[in-house]
């Protein structure tokens, strides 16, 4: 076989450009089963006792489930208004309904800094207190404009001939949306709504700027890691955050792969 | 009773226009359809008659004019409150549920209890051959199967009128001719109105009771398939049903079919009969016939066409460069509108 050097230096370069998204990431794993309370190289021995431990710590658990509640809460806000603002859109016609489309998408270019500040702002004008609530508003942004890009990109894909049949064949308006359109749109809503889960998941400047007392997990790793107190179980804590919005990333491009099938 | 000579048709157009991004898709068109005919709207792509159909359907709303289903004005209701059907092109079958369930999913809009809607969905189902299908999915079928599904989704709803946007249009010409067949032989067992649009003149002129050529948003001429092609009225309808010649003779533009030319020998007597001295210019054997392009004395050019009648043995009597004398009696030219 002849040497291809262009095929090579690909390779070459796609490897060293895993490793280096990968190499931390794996690091912080492998420190998570060491025995050890100190990070050290070479890991002198290995323990599952930081995973207990870490379970055991009331302040992680309370974390976590914060996070999984905002997370749930704000993604299915997230599923409503991003859904309609599909929709909406999706049948938007004439002057100015370009601006619109582009105005759903512009919160998740806006940097989360801006947003969380703006958010902070708005709630203090008006005197809320940030809560459990604020957070979920502050997700509720980006969240959104995830769903609203699943579904939309969705639906222009979508022949207009199914939602014209099910009319001709007899079905209202609000029939055809029950019975075909939504069935249609699922996989893609299911889709966003999975990615909305996993970044609101690991979310952390907007939700510096919305939460009060609360600490998600993102915060608590933050702060932990600030503070230098606990490093051993932040690797395991990690390890969980990685875990948890892995699943929903992979889950969601499996759906969307199999709907593209679908509809072939 | 009113006793008239021509019964009130079940689909009138008037006046109908339709703009598409400030250009006229469809202008001015008057349509009158009779109840139980099988009719056409033939022309090129663009011509309108995909928008006409839509409208009649209720997809699109015209801009002007109105669209009346036995009297009764349609032109601003709802698709699903018109007892009109249609089959799409691409057959627009829903992809997440069974063939059962498509066939059924009228007969469920119009509130039929599930019972009664599962035993006409299967029976439409075997008047189209997929009775042991009912289960499958849409993405199971070939395209013929899916063309006859929604086939059978229209029908079993019993529409007045059932419409048909160049449903044969993705199927092989082989399939396609079989199912020309059984359309109209379902057309006449059902005696519903069918309203076909295609581009495809064959189809048109096999299937059809009565043709719509549609050009540039209009109608060029109504007629059946028999006068449409005999007697066309303009140059469109005489170029686009069948291939043709345009003469002229005294004056006005004439439509003479290649069929009608006979190809003599250039001594032979040709009295009663238009002649034309000419070589010829080309050959294409089609096996059936044989086409010939003339080129006449007077420097037009005529396109001639001649059934294989010889038998097998027998070579060709004409080739390339064979001085010919063209006839036609005076009756096969038609003359068209200015």
């Amino acid at each position: 076989m002849r040497f291809d050097l262009a095929k090579t230096l690909l390779w070459a370069s796609v490897i060293v450009i895993l490793l280096f998204l990968f190499v931390p990431v794996a690091i912080i794993m492998v420190y998570a089963f060491s025995a050890s309370n100190i990070q050290g190289w070479p890991i002198q021995s290995f323990s599952l006792q930081w995973f207990a431990r870490t379970f055991a710590d009331d302040e992680v658990r309370a974390a976590l489930f914060l996070s999984v509640e905002v997370a749930v809460v704000a993604t299915a806000l997230a599923m409503l208004m991003g859904l309609l603002a599909a929709l909406a859109v999706y049948r938007l016609r004439g002057p100015g309904s370009e601006a619109i489309a582009f105005a759903v998408v512009l919160p998740i270019a806006l940097p989360g800094i801006l947003t969380g500040m703006a958010l902070n702002s708005y709630f203090v004008l008006w005197g809320i207190n940030l809560s459990f609530w604020t957070i979920v508003i502050g997700h509720g942004t980006f969240c959104t404009v995830i769903v609203y890009n699943n579904v939309i990109a969705r639906l222009r894909r979508l022949p207009p001939s199914w939602a014209e049949a099910s009319g001709d064949l007899g079905a209202g308006p609000w029939r055809t949306f029950r019975l075909i359109t939504l069935p249609m749109l699922g996989s893609a809503l299911g889709a966003g709504a999975l990615l909305a889960f996993a970044l609101s998941f690991d979310e952390v400047i907007v939700t510096t700027f919305t939460a009060g007392a609360q600490t998600t997990l993102p915060l608590w790793i933050f702060g932990a890691i600030r503070l230098g107190q606990h490093l051993p179980e932040v690797n395991v804590v990690v390890c969980v955050v990685i875990l948890l919005t892995i699943l929903p990333v992979l889950l969601a491009q499996r759906l969307m792969g199999r709907a593209a099938l679908l509809h072939k | 009773m009113r006793q008239s000579s021509e019964p009130a048709p079940l689909i009138r157009l008037s006046g109908v226009r339709k703009v598409f991004g400030g250009t006229a898709a469809i202008e001015n068109l008057d349509l009158a359809i009779h109840a139980g005919e099988f009719f056409t709207f033939l022309g090129p792509s663009g011509s309108g008659k995909t928008t006409t159909l839509r409208i009649i359907a209720g997809f699109e709303l015209p801009d002007a004019g109105t669209v009346a289903l036995d009297g009764q004005d349609l032109s601003r209701l709802p698709p699903h409150k018109r007892d009109v059907n249609t089959v799409f092109q691409d057959y627009a079958l829903f992809p997440h549920l069974t063939l059962l369930e498509n066939v059924a999913y009228g007969l469920r809009a119009k509130k039929i209890p599930a019972k009664d809607a599962i035993l006409r969905a299967e029976a439409a189902l075997a008047s189209v051959r997929l009775a042991d299908f009912g289960a499958r999915r849409p993405g199971q079928l070939s395209g013929g199967q899916r063309q006859r599904v929604a086939l059978a989704r229209a029908i079993v709803n019993r529409p007045r009128v059932l419409l048909l946007d160049e449903p044969l249009g993705a199927l092989d010409l082989k399939l396609r001719h079989q199912m020309q067949v059984e359309l109209k032989a379902l057309q006449q067992q059902t005696g519903i109105t069918f309203i076909y649009v295609t581009h495809d003149q064959d189809e048109a002129l096999t299937m059809s009771d009565r043709i719509a050529v549609f050009n540039h948003g209009r109608v060029e001429q109504i007629a059946s398939p028999w006068m449409l092609y005999e007697q066309p009225q303009t140059a469109f309808v005489a170029g686009f049903v069948g291939i043709t010649n345009i003469i002229a003779r005294d004056g006005t533009a004439c439509a003479l079919r290649p069929e009608k030319i006979r190809l003599l020998s250039p001594d032979a007597p040709a009295a009663g009969w238009e002649t034309m001295p000419a070589t010829i210019a080309a050959v294409s054997y089609l096996g059936m016939s044989t086409r010939f392009l003339l080129d006449c004395a007077d420097g037009s050019r005529l396109t001639a066409v001649e059934q294989n009648m010889a038998h097998g043995a027998e070579a060709p009597r004409l080739a390339q460069g064979s001085p010919v004398l063209a006839a036609w009696s005076a009756e096969a030219p038609w003359p068209l509108a200015a």
